[in-house]
């Protein structure tokens, strides 16, 4: 057999040559499509005297935020309340996949159970709750807490914990002692608040998101063969280290992977709160784009926010997704 | 943000670069055959849509007058509901031809955002809106309290500089949709719901289950003249779009109505108000417009001060008072400059 001489494989014949070539080409239809779209917004930008560029980040936002993590004052810059925004988006989405996590886990075993009513309100529960669009939860729940619960002035009591239309208040360490809410003229004064707002959206992300990864977590049980069980019940384990020790560990392998994309809709479900008025990033820009008019900028961060949020989410899971897969040798 | 604001600005990328574009809204409207107007989605006595889908409001009733002085045919209006986040995208990316939609008129709008206000539609102030079972009597005894107030509006602002020239701590609640916003209020979430005065009257009027059970603060914050707005580059439309205002409200000042005007066109002998109903003088002509331009528009809409009554005056169920939106020569600031 005759080896193809080292010339002859840059001919027009070579597939890696033709390989290349495409992919020249892909890049340069690509590059010169981002080109001609930036080119073209600026020109027509400019064009009707719309100003651009992200210089009116440092300039003073001039507005309140209802909640933030961090001390914010109206006279910080933009890009401080934008900070402001990414902090309440993270909160959410962080608190929302550990709780749904944990109640997703929980669900998904409970379709096991050996109790009917068990499997039965976890079945019932799983198909009410992800079969309503999200949107709608978020308004229900927020209809919930701000049409049900009692005003400020004669709030609804556990000991020092609070429900209210203010939220739900609860005693927090202030300035050194701890600080119990009472009712004010118009707003719990003392201890910390989380507002109703907060709540809607938490719970909203929480239940639909749950519901998904109860089913997945049920997947992953049901993949693990039931040869492994019996196993393990021939040793002598009982349930409780059963689950813990032989099934989950090896069902996580089956979980990981579409709990990354659960844990990607969370963060992304978020962007809903504007809807009810939770300040979070989305709602911030909105705010921002309309004192400013920078669209475009204002548009960018955002979409630049959520890519480097998922994109993190996705780069831990991937990494523990390794860290749990099979060991092949 | 939502999908129209995104897809505008995908449009406003799209867009195939143009340099000065002067009289091309005028040629472009004339063969559309109609005026694009961008409204506010359902704001009473401004602007909302009946059941049929027929629109009034006085922001409404400008482009209707707009409409007949350009095309002579009130009915010639594309109404595009627009939120307050949408507007001023959909101006620029050409998606309307004016902007009337209680837009107040700031100098970052006028001097960043690529359009030209025309004018003040109505003379306005923000207030607040709160419970009168609350007992509240003055904006300066709600510290600490949550207020609901809508996105995309300069109400925000004003809230914000408010509260802290008067130390009140207030608490926004921010919503994109003005009907999320007013459902929180009524829900009891917010202490008070916040827009501007005459916006406070809509909602109450509209919205409230019974409007007596909440009350309009006595103060008001800011100034907010509200005015129709044309997109930057084209000085004739520009100017077309404001003598069409200046002519409704001059037509008042001398006494011009839907009533009178044909017969005044015809018969009146007044050296003004033959200029006015282009008996004289062919004001058209110089704006590109047909002789008898403000007689369709007057005939069409009514003067300010009809336009006013039927909207939002003392005789609708908003009963604003005429206070500042009246002439000049009453004891308002409603002052067109001389047709002629």
């Amino acid at each position: 057999m005759r080896r193809p001489s080292a010339r002859k494989r840059w001919s027009w014949r070579s597939q890696a040559f033709r390989g290349l070539l495409w992919q020249v080409v892909a890049v340069l239809l690509v590059g010169f499509a981002v080109w001609f779209l930036a080119h073209n917004t600026l020109e027509n930008m400019r064009a009707r005297g719309i100003q651009s560029g992200f210089d009116f980040l440092k300039g003073p936002a001039g507005f309140d935020i209802g909640e933030s993590l961090i001390p914010y004052d109206a006279l910080d810059p933009y890009w401080k309340a934008f900070l402001v925004g990414i902090l309440n988006t993270l909160r959410v989405a962080i608190i929302g996949i550990g709780v749904a996590t944990l109640f997703g886990t929980l669900l998904g075993i409970g379709r096991f159970s050996a109790n009917a009513i068990v499997r039965g309100l976890c079945y019932a529960y799983t198909e009410t709750f992800r079969n309503v669009p999200i949107l709608l939860q978020l308004l229900f729940w927020y209809l919930v807490f701000t049409e049900v619960l009692p005003p400020v002035a004669e709030p609804v009591s556990v000991g020092p914990f609070l429900l209210s239309k203010a939220g739900f208040s609860f005693p927090w360490w202030v300035e050194g002692r701890w600080s119990v809410p009472a009712p004010g003229a118009f707003s719990m004064e003392g201890g910390a608040s989380a507002t109703p707002e907060f709540m809607a959206v938490l719970m909203g992300l929480v239940f639909y998101t749950s519901a998904f990864i109860g089913e997945i977590v049920r997947a992953g049980i049901a993949a693990v063969p039931k040869g492994q069980v019996e196993a393990a019940s021939a040793l002598g384990l009982p349930r409780g280290l059963q689950v813990r020790k032989v099934i989950l560990p090896q069902a996580l392998r089956v979980i990981i992977p579409p709990l990354t994309s659960q844990y990607l809709n969370i963060t992304k479900n978020s962007s809903l709160a504007v809807a009810i008025g939770y300040p979070d990033v989305v709602s911030i820009a909105n705010t921002s784009l309309n004192n400013t008019g920078r669209a475009v900028e204002c548009i960018s961060i955002i979409m630049l926010v959520y890519l480097v949020t998922s994109l993190s989410t996705a780069l831990f899971m991937n990494w523990y997704n390794k860290r749990v897969a099979i060991q092949e040798r | 943000m939502n999908k129209t604001t995104v897809s505008l600005a995908i449009a406003l990328a799209l867009a195939v670069p143009f340099g000065a574009h002067a009289g091309k809204t005028l040629d472009s409207i004339k063969q559309k055959g109609q005026v694009a107007c961008g409204v506010h989605t359902g704001l009473s006595g401004f602007s909302q849509a009946d059941s049929q889908g027929n629109w009034d409001g006085i922001d409404v009733d400008y482009c209707k007058a707009l409409a007949a002085a350009v095309l002579g045919d009130a009915s010639k209006v594309k109404y595009v509901p627009l939120t307050a986040a949408q507007r001023f995208t959909a101006l620029q990316s050409g998606e309307i031809d004016i902007l009337s939609r209680n837009t107040t008129w700031t100098l970052t709008r006028d001097a960043s955002l690529g359009l030209n206000f025309i004018g003040t539609v109505y003379y306005d102030g923000q207030g607040f809106l709160v419970p009168a079972k609350s007992k509240v009597k003055s904006a300066k005894a709600m510290k600490g309290a949550t207020v609901c107030v809508q996105s995309g509006t300069t109400t925000e602002k004003n809230l914000t500089d408010y509260s802290r020239a008067n130390k009140l701590d207030m608490k926004p609640v921010v919503f994109e949709k003005i009907e999320a916003a007013t459902g929180a209020y009524f829900s009891g979430r917010c202490a008070a719901f916040t827009t501007d005065a005459s916006g406070l009257a809509s909602v109450r009027n509209k919205e409230a289950k019974n409007p007596a059970d909440h009350v309009i603060l006595p103060e008001l914050i800011s100034k907010e003249p509200l005015g129709p707005a044309v997109r930057r580059g084209d000085d004739e439309w520009f100017a077309i779009a404001k003598w069409v205002l200046f002519g409704l409200i001059e037509a008042e000042e001398y006494d011009i109505t839907q009533a009178n005007v044909e017969k005044l066109a015809a018969e009146s002998t007044d050296p003004v108000v033959m200029r006015i109903t282009g008996k004289s003088e062919d004001t058209g002509k110089l704006l590109g417009l047909d002789k008898d331009w403000m007689v369709k528009a007057v005939k069409a809409v009514g003067n300010y001060g009809e336009m006013f009554e039927r909207n939002v005056g003392p005789k609708t169920p908003l009963n604003l008072p005429r206070g500042l939106n009246n002439q000049w020569n009453k004891g308002g600031l409603q002052y067109a400059p001389p047709i002629r």
